[in-house]
């Protein structure tokens, strides 16, 4: 039951809440508009930083902090747009991905004043744990994760909620024609350009929610919480949920999280003892990291293979693609 | 160039009353290649002009140019007398200039109605901000879908309204892409071979479509292969080779027109290979 209870608290966690928000950016870049972007967790790690250093080192106010943290990821979205966004779609993809990786080394290597090398910035969470209604533990969350949590899933709320709005109007009709055939669409006279920029710059500052979220459930942001692993889990969430659905990246992320956890809670059980009942030449239980990994891979592959649309998905669209 | 002299002689300036769009010295080069080097062209307005040409004479390559989707390293165009030269397509296509493609751009994963409803031009809920409010658009979208529905009809595609575009078969694309130029409400369509592919009694119909494009006042440009096609339904004729425009007038003209035999058929296409080039020869009996 252990097992099982861990599983579920991982499901609705804090690393599931910022990894849902990061994916429903993507959904607007990818499941939507077609974008490439393999740098989500630049859009994040920008989000974060601008917000911690504005608070740590220059003692901004909350809210103003919080604005120049999506300032900053609009602003990463028009640097990276302006000049691939004509450009064809791999284009994007290459600047994302690398960008992404410059902003996480220099985070980690320059102005070490601010941003404190490896160690990142911490101490800027005070004002949004002032605001904490909750003061005793809640369903087993420490009440400081818990208003993390409840903060989270609101913004999760709300973001779906704009998506979903923005998504069946005319604006979202061409994000998706946008995503089937740009020239086509250009050629009815709508302004590509400038439609695949919004994506970027929504997409984008969803993601940098997700990296508010990420902030204040650790207490701190360093650079390795923004490898390019975070991109790629959120992409697989993505896909395992169905991209440019609006509930998709949820059940991504809340399935993911909690399917990893509920793994390496029954591998933990399978090889915990003296006499463990995995045999130690299979399996021990230091290897229980990589494992589950694993076999969350296999999973996915199989998903792929039986249901490549995702979970919510429409068989009859991806079936379109073979002709 | 040795033949610069005689092309202005003869098809340059053909001096048509009001035409829509004129061309002017528009050339664009690949590499070494002249793609296009169209000295004049003027395209009459309320008729129905081909364009047609050996494969690689740069039809496609001066429609592209045109229309905004290839920049032309010099030249000039103007629609309705505004300079549209190196205008963004979008911008071209607002003007009232719409084109559709040779291979069909069908929008799969959308609707066949939202195909057509994607076209309507104006749209008050493509701002991003007014998206939001479903009120500030859903009266336009709603007339919208009543002109789109319309249209479907036109070109018997109403029964597909709900089905994926990309589930439609070649030839339906084909009327899909026209009826969807159609919502822009354009003044000159622009068709890119719209016969290709197509089996012959959808020909038929296509062809019916095509006419009466230009019963409700448009213009059409278009390029097409099928030489009989072309004297059954142009008003105009523009023929290119190697990237020139070498004539232009009614059908019957350019047809008689030994340059255009000789584009299409090769110089010497009507000397025995096996006799020495005889000059004797007969050109007249190929002139069909």
């Amino acid at each position: 039951m252990d097992t099982i209870e861990s599983a579920l608290r991982a499901a609705i966690g804090i690393q599931a809440v910022y990894f849902c928000l990061a994916a429903i950016g993507l959904n607007v870049q990818f499941g939507y508009a077609g974008l490439l972007n393999f740098g989500q967790a630049g859009f994040l790690a920008v989000g974060a930083y601008a917000f911690a250093v504005s608070v740590a080192s220059f003692d901004l106010p909350f809210f103003v902090a919080i604005f120049v943290g999506l300032a900053a990821t609009a602003l990463l979205a028009l640097i990276l747009g302006i000049p691939t966004l004509r450009l064809r779609a791999d284009y994007l993809a290459i600047a994302t991905i690398a960008a992404a990786e410059v902003i996480r080394l220099f985070f980690g290597a320059s102005f070490k004043d601010y941003f404190n090398g490896r160690d990142g910035v911490s101490q800027f969470s005070t004002a949004f744990q002032e605001a904490n209604p909750f003061s005793g533990p809640v369903l087993g969350f420490r009440p400081d994760d818990f208003w993390v949590m409840v903060v989270g899933w609101t913004l999760v709320l709300l973001s779906s909620l704009l998506l979903l709005l923005l998504m069946r109007s005319p604006w979202g009709r061409v994000l998706k024609a946008i995503r089937e055939d740009e020239e086509a669409v250009r050629s009815l006279g709508k302004n590509v350009y400038s439609y695949k920029m919004q994506a970027l710059v929504l997409g984008g500052l969803i993601g940098c929610l997700g990296g508010f979220i990420l902030a204040f459930g650790q207490n701190s942001v360093q650079p390795d919480n923004f490898s390019s692993d975070l991109t790629f889990i959120v992409y697989t969430m993505l896909i395992l949920g169905g991209a440019a659905r609006i509930f998709g990246p949820i059940f991504g992320a809340v399935v993911f999280w909690g399917s990893l956890s509920l793994i390496s809670g029954i591998l933990g059980d399978l090889t915990a003892g003296d006499n463990p009942i995995l045999p130690t030449w299979l399996i021990t239980d230091q290897q229980i990291g990589s494992v589950r990994f694993m076999i969350v891979g296999i999973a996915l592959i199989l998903l792929m293979i039986f249901r490549p649309q995702g979970v919510f998905g429409d068989r009859k669209e991806i079936a379109l693609d073979a002709r | 160039m040795p033949d610069k002299t005689e092309l202005a002689q003869d098809p340059a300036k053909p001096s048509i009353d009001d035409p829509i769009l004129v061309a002017d010295n528009v050339t664009r080069t690949f590499g070494g290649l002249k793609a296009v080097d169209v000295e004049h062209v003027e395209i009459p307005r309320g008729k129905i002009t081909a364009l047609i040409g050996p494969n690689g004479a740069g039809k496609t390559t001066f429609f592209n140019l045109l229309t905004g989707f290839d920049e032309a390293d010099t030249g000039t165009w103007t629609f309705n007398g505004r300079s549209i030269a190196n205008t963004p397509a979008h911008k071209v296509a607002r003007l009232g200039m719409v084109r559709t493609f040779q291979l069909t751009k069908v929008l799969s994963k959308l609707s066949v109605l939202e195909n057509m409803r994607l076209a309507a031009t104006g749209q008050k809920g493509e701002k991003f901000f007014s998206a939001l409010f479903s009120g500030l658009w859903s009266g336009q979208e709603k007339a919208n879908t009543e002109r789109a529905r319309e249209l479907l009809a036109r070109f018997k595609l109403d029964a597909k309204e709900d089905d994926f575009a990309g589930s439609l078969s070649g030839g339906q694309r084909k009327l899909l892409e026209m009826a969807r130029a159609l919502m822009v409400e354009p003044e000159l369509v622009m068709l890119d071979e719209p016969m290709a592919g197509v089996n012959p009694a959808l020909k038929q119909s296509l062809l019916g479509h095509v006419k009466s494009l230009r019963e409700d006042g448009m213009t059409v440009l278009f390029v097409e292969h099928d030489m009989d096609m072309v004297r059954d339904i142009s008003d105009h004729v523009i023929v290119m080779a190697q990237g020139k425009v070498i004539a232009q007038g009614t059908p019957d003209q350019v047809m008689g027109d030994q340059r255009v035999i000789d584009a299409y058929l090769g110089e010497h296409h009507d000397t025995d290979i096996t006799q020495e080039r005889d000059p004797s020869a007969a050109p007249e009996t190929e002139a069909r």
